[in-house]
């Protein structure tokens, strides 16, 4: 469960502070898939931030699993668009990092993550550099790094953003698939209409900075959905709102 | 002919490298020959490489003696410059204050020249060895601390985000993502550090010594030993190319994710 009250930021620049976000309530419950959309540069990766703990906020409060602003940085899971793989690191190697770093015994990291490697497409893959992966096979190796970890919340920055569009439909489908069977709480920021609607269960509007929620979808749209979903009525009316709220000035 | 480019191609082009420049140097030898044998020039002036080539097989063991003193002062007075090169770059870089209070001295260092200070280091330490590995150790420690201080700066803040997310502590961000982040810098580094080390080897020599192949040198010219003089030349470049090959070879086997990435990339386009 992560629950934000009354979070505000803001940073210094040359002309004065900026605030970028302003008030920020929201609230996602365990095993939730929640995405936040805005427009760009309104503040979002900001407040991924804060959730994940690499950042403080100046005001309000972070909850995890009802522990106020308790030490988030490793136990929060924090995936951007950017794999972030080492590329010194061999693929399973890069997985086990996030195992290493708490003082798990490599090889024994290494056999946890072996289990794995199947459900993640990476067979066959486990002692090749990044550099040979696919983009798609490279984002997984980068979420195989955090599930290991058991990160229970998983924060999401438009990871699939820089992949093509087929690829990024397939990496839609098996994240869904993935977070079925995991059961984790999520939170997906992305710019991509389609993506939220079809993803989550529950999506929330960011205004331009400074951001504050704008308005909040309950996604009732039946699972599982697929790509045929967006050509449905139901869908078009949800999408149709969103729009209409990321539109107004 | 004109049908098929591809013939015109040097597929291996990369592996060969060497062939172009290795021509080119056996024609200037050659051309070396036919000059000194057709135009009189007599030997103490410039000796045409087959009487080095002689020369060179005639003194082996002298110019072995010599090399060897040469050898030891290189590679002790490069290993303290890269222990002090490196405990340098990671103090300033893991410290602001030092970075301030060392970063300048250091590089101000650099605009007094090595040969002004040889001769006092004779009057600190004496004739001996000591020197020589000071003087090889204060050249070649540079090029190692600026090169590793680069690669230390060098890692971006996505991925120190990425690593704190994963509970990374300072120390682990360190050894793990800013520590091989910097090798490559660091190899370059070390590559131009050992091949300036022999430099100051030599200048060290110069200034005062009891053996090594700067000595040799300095003490055959005025004997107009000129052959000589080539030979242990010969035998320093050779050092040199040896030394840096040998670091390049170390690095190879380093960093094999390097050079498999930019192989690969060089392939595809």
């Amino acid at each position: 469960m992560v629950e934000i009250t009354q979070l505000s930021k803001s940073f210094p620049t040359e002309e004065g502070e900026r605030k970028v976000l302003d008030n920020i309530n929201f609230r996602v419950n365990t095993g939730e898939f929640v995405s936040v959309i805005g427009p760009s540069g309104c503040g979002k990766s900001t407040l991924l931030h804060i959730i994940a703990g690499i950042d403080e906020a100046d005001d309000g409060e972070v909850k995890i699993n009802d522990t106020a602003n308790s030490p988030r940085l490793g136990h929060v899971g924090y995936m951007q668009q950017k794999d972030l793989l080492l590329p010194w690191r061999t693929v399973l190697d890069n997985v086990i990092l996030g195992l290493e770093l708490k003082g798990v015994a490599k090889s024994e990291a290494r056999q946890k993550a072996m289990e794995h490697i199947e459900t993640f497409g990476l067979k066959g893959f486990e002692n090749q550099y990044p550099f040979v992966l696919s983009g798609g096979m490279r984002q997984r190796a980068s979420f195989l790094r955090s599930v290991l970890l058991h990160q229970e919340v998983m924060l999401l920055d438009e990871p699939f953003g820089a992949l093509d569009a087929l690829t990024r439909h397939q990496m839609q489908e098996w994240l869904v698939n993935l977070w079925q069977k995991l059961g984790n709480t999520i939170i997906l920021v992305t710019h991509d209409t389609d993506e939220a609607l079809l993803l989550s269960d529950k999506i929330y509007v960011m205004s331009a900075r400074p951001a504050k929620i704008v308005m909040s979808l309950d996604v009732d749209l039946p699972r599982p959905r697929t790509h045929a979903t967006v050509t449905e009525p139901e869908f078009a009316k949800l999408k149709a709102k969103l729009l209409a709220q990321l539109h107004e000035k | 002919m004109k049908n098929n480019p591809q013939q015109f191609k040097f597929p291996q082009a990369r592996s060969y490298s060497w062939v172009t420049p290795a021509i080119i140097l056996l024609g200037l030898v050659v051309l070396w020959e036919i000059w000194v044998q057709f135009g009189n020039i007599p030997k103490w002036q410039l000796p045409a490489p087959s009487a080095i080539a002689t020369e060179l097989v005639a003194s082996w063991s002298l110019l072995l003696h010599h090399a060897y003193i040469t050898l030891q002062e290189i590679i002790v007075g490069f290993f303290l410059a890269l222990a002090l090169g490196l405990l340098l770059a990671t103090a300033i870089v893991r410290s602001k204050i030092l970075e301030r209070a060392i970063l300048p001295i250091l590089v101000s260092s650099q605009t007094i020249p090595i040969i002004a200070i040889a001769p006092l280091l004779l009057i600190w330490v004496g004739y001996g060895l000591v020197s020589k590995i000071i003087i090889v150790a204060l050249i070649s420690f540079y090029p190692i601390a600026v090169n590793t201080i680069d690669g230390l700066k060098a890692i971006n803040t996505d991925m120190v985000a990425m690593m704190k997310s994963l509970g990374a502590s300072r120390w682990q961000i360190f050894t793990k993502l800013q520590v091989p982040t910097s090798l490559p810098y660091m190899f370059s580094g070390i590559k131009v550090g050992i091949s300036i080390s022999v430099i100051g080897a030599v200048i060290g020599e110069w200034v005062g010594a009891t053996g090594g192949l700067g000595y040799l040198i300095k003490y055959s010219q005025p004997l107009f030993l000129t052959s000589r003089v080539f030979a242990a030349i010969f035998v320093l470049s050779v050092m040199g190319v040896g030394l840096f090959a040998l670091g390049g070879l170390v690095e190879h086997l380093m960093l094999p994710w390097y050079y498999a990435e930019k192989r690969a990339k060089s392939s595809n386009q």
